[in-house]
């Protein structure tokens, strides 16, 4: 099978490249970009006029919800809702029930996307056994089985004892090792950010240090046992500053940021509007500049939807009754862009931490349209303005604050290694 | 922002009260309209026959999620005063399935053709979520979410002060305890705010009074006398015993020692201030019972006020609920005109 997209704008950071050139396809992957190879006749050719080409999103935080939470999601809806993003690599969560800490698991999700057929999924696999923070994994088995990394998330650790043994043993083997970083004892029974709004709305805080103090812990132990690591979903002003002192200091850590932490503060929090309630919290206006200062001097180099669908009902109650989350990758590129129209990002440091830039600190091979790739990309109109809406939604989640929202910017068509999956 | 604000929720087109959720968004005039309408109540309680017809044949559900005998009671009363039928219920929360039960429980009340919802609930924000996703023709009346808002006990308060002070203009009011956890306390700042207090402070331990609050406009005090002097009205709050627990403060001996209304430090204040406390009482914790039982308490007058100012807010939210839903019956009306044209 042989593809060709036509005169469309390739925009690819992988390899510094932004103009419009045609794409050249054979047997899964790209074979050239700008002039076809000699004797290339293409079994079809796509017109991309006016459209973006853009690697493959790769998605460093997504909840598929299966095995366990059917009534949420399930790996076909979310991998499919992941498509019809132009998403075509998906980290996901191991908090499914079972949890996966077993090699069969692992393989299952696995299995089950492969048939799916939307989207290359890497499971995470549990540091601990049943998350429970007391006994290790069976980590090389696990990786072994196909995880890419290990985390027990926001699952806390019953000791810094296990938690620093988990780490030098991860370390033995070279695993890369995913954390969430927050102390239980202060964010427990928080739903909101410590702040103005959640003490004048008399929700219960969760304070920046919550995540910062246990951030310190986490990077001093990742120096000591020499851990790869990679921070997931930073949220706070001061976290980036550490992250920036440590890679000064010359450890090799990465991170991501939630898409949502970069779009809103907890000022939206005002009418206890449950779609807004998500972990760790949307904080102030003061730390979302930070995270965005964290992108634009290349400290961070991820940002990720965090998708974590949930059914209606789950909504459905009091703002700290509700449980936490958002369901957006479906609108991830469009929402992302937002923050290039409003100049708090430029085009390309956006499109690096949506695609090359979590791909490389995850060690996954993905996100680049450079010659000898697999051919995962899309195709992106970034003027036509739609409604997402219940209706034309393609997961299986109803949490969105952005659902019935005009949205500018449409994925027009997914492509996985050459075949056209959306 | 695709939300309602918190404003328009409450209110309807015509900018009346159409459920009681929270004083914020809510102007002088219609606080000033809610202690008038209390304060024409106050008179009546004195005479033989303590009814009025306002809310004749209107059904008023009592919905406690929290225990409370108190604010039930002057709720009760205030609804049967007003000459509409009560009904309380008492509904324990199921920690597994919070939203889905309440959400069940108000179907199951709708379907019984309910006029009002006099709602206490412990989560913050429940009062806003009920009258969201409750039928438009029931008016909401917040009794207490969480540590959110409990605005009928401030406006008592308020009528309290305005009845012994004459007016807002120039008071010095110090709100003194544990203010991160008080409703009621967050409540008052906006109300006292709105009406147009010269100072408002906060007086306690960092621990229960957050610098946060600072940005509300009132002052922080860590210290009693500083918090005191010179003060017009104070309130005191209830310092609930579980707060030791969570490592707030270590104990209330050490509590009364240091933030204690005594008659010594109430001559910090101006000689004729006047001393508040939203009850009930813990005497000798953040309270002297000589102060509470003296001449400058008004703590059980402002029980008294709390009957006349919830008969004032029910009936004005259910006067704005009926004029909202005829003015969307003659919409309707007239759209059906329109149609057949």
């Amino acid at each position: 099978m042989k593809l060709c997209i036509r005169n469309g704008r390739i925009i690819d950071p992988s390899q510094d490249l932004d103009a419009i050139r045609d794409l050249f396809i054979e047997d899964e992957k790209v074979v050239a970009i700008g002039d076809a190879p000699v004797g290339f006749v293409a079994d079809e050719d796509v017109d991309a006029t006016g459209l973006w080409v853009l690697p493959g999103l790769v998605d460093l935080g997504v909840s598929l919800r299966e095995p366990g939470y059917s009534q949420k999601g399930s790996i076909a809806s979310e991998t499919r809702a992941a498509a019809s993003g132009g998403v075509t690599t998906v980290v996901c969560s191991p908090d499914t029930s079972p949890i996966v800490d077993t090699p069969a698991v692992a393989a299952l999700i696995q299995d089950k996307a492969l048939a799916a057929g939307q989207a290359n999924v890497f499971p995470l696999g549990a540091l601990t056994q049943g998350l429970s923070g007391k006994a290790l994994s069976n980590m090389v088995a696990l990786t072994d089985a196909g995880c890419v990394a290990l985390s027990n998330q926001r699952h806390a650790m019953d000791s810094t004892k296990v938690l620093s043994r988990a780490l030098e043993y991860a370390a033995t083997h070279d695993l890369l090792v995913v954390f969430h970083s927050d102390e239980k004892s202060l964010s427990d029974g928080g739903c909101a950010h410590e702040g103005v709004i959640s003490m004048t709305h008399g929700l219960a805080g969760i304070p920046d240090i919550a995540e910062t103090v246990a951030l310190a812990r986490d990077l001093i132990l990742v120096e000591r046992t020499g851990v790869k690591a990679h921070f997931a979903r930073l949220s706070s002003a001061k976290s980036i500053e550490m992250i920036t002192q440590a890679r000064l200091s010359g450890m090799d850590v990465t991170a991501d940021i939630a898409l949502h932490n970069l779009l809103l503060t907890d000022q939206v929090l005002s009418e206890f509007n449950g779609q807004y309630h998500v972990l760790p919290p949307l904080r102030s206006e003061e730390d979302r500049l930070a995270l965005l200062e964290g992108i634009s001097n290349g400290v961070i180099t991820a940002i990720c939807s965090d998708h974590q669908p949930h059914e209606k009902m789950a909504k459905i109650a009091p703002f700290s009754a509700t449980e936490p989350g958002m369901a957006n990758i479906e609108v991830l590129l469009p929402l992302a862009m937002k923050l290039v129209h409003g100049g708090e990002l430029d085009l390309k440091t956006l499109l690096t931490c949506l695609t090359v830039g979590p791909a490389n600190s995850f060690g996954i091979d993905a996100g680049s349209l450079s010659v000898g790739n697999f051919a995962d990309f899309c195709l992106f109109d970034s003027g036509l303005s739609w409604l997402w809406t219940q209706g034309n939604k393609k997961t299986k989640g109803h949490n969105s604050p952005y659902l019935g929202d005009e949205i500018v910017g449409k994925v027009q068509a997914t492509y996985l290694s050459g075949k056209k999956v959306y | 922002m695709t939300q309602s604000e918190p404003r328009a929720l409450q209110l309807n087109e015509k900018g009346q009260l159409k459920h009681f959720l929270s004083l914020e968004g809510l102007d002088k005039t219609i606080l000033t309209e809610i202690l008038d309408l209390a304060e024409s109540f106050l008179n009546m309680g004195e005479q033989s026959v303590k009814k009025v017809p306002l809310l004749r044949g209107k059904t008023v559900v009592n919905l406690f999620f929290e225990n409370s005998t108190r604010t039930r009671t002057t709720f009760e009363l205030a609804a049967k005063r007003l000459s509409a039928d009560v009904i309380n219920l008492n509904i324990e929360t199921s920690a597994t399935s919070k939203g889905e039960s309440l959400l069940d429980t108000l179907q199951n009340l709708e379907a019984m053709q309910s006029d009002m919802f006099v709602v206490r609930h412990g989560d913050s924000g429940a009062a806003h979520f009920i009258a969201e996703h409750c039928t438009p023709n029931v008016a909401i009346i917040n009794a207490g979410d969480g540590r959110h808002a409990h605005p009928t006990q401030a406006m008592l308060d308020m009528l309290t002060i305005r009845r012994h002070k004459g007016g807002f203009e120039g008071l010095k009011v110090a709100i003194v305890g544990d203010i991160l956890h008080s409703r009621v306390a967050r409540s008052q700042i906006h109300a006292l705010t709105t009406l147009g207090v010269e100072e408002i402070r906060l007086v306690g331990p960092k621990t229960l009074v957050p610098n946060y609050f600072s940005e509300t406009g009132a002052v922080i005090c860590h210290e009693l006398q500083a918090g005191l002097q010179d003060v017009d009205v104070i309130v005191m709050l209830r310092l609930q015993k579980e707060r030791m627990h969570g490592a707030l403060l270590p104990s209330e001996s050490e509590f009364y020692r240091l933030y204690g209304l005594t008659m010594e430090s109430m001559s910090w204040a101006k000689p004729d201030v006047v001393v508040m406390h939203p009850g009930p009482i813990n005497r000798g914790v953040e309270i002297s019972s000589e102060v509470a039982d003296g001449e400058h308490s008004v703590i059980l007058n402002q029980v008294t006020n709390g009957i006349a100012v919830r008969m004032a807010v029910m009936s004005m939210a259910m006067s704005g609920q009926v004029q909202s839903q005829e003015s969307e019956r003659s919409m309707a009306s007239d759209t059906m005109v329109g149609e057949k044209v």
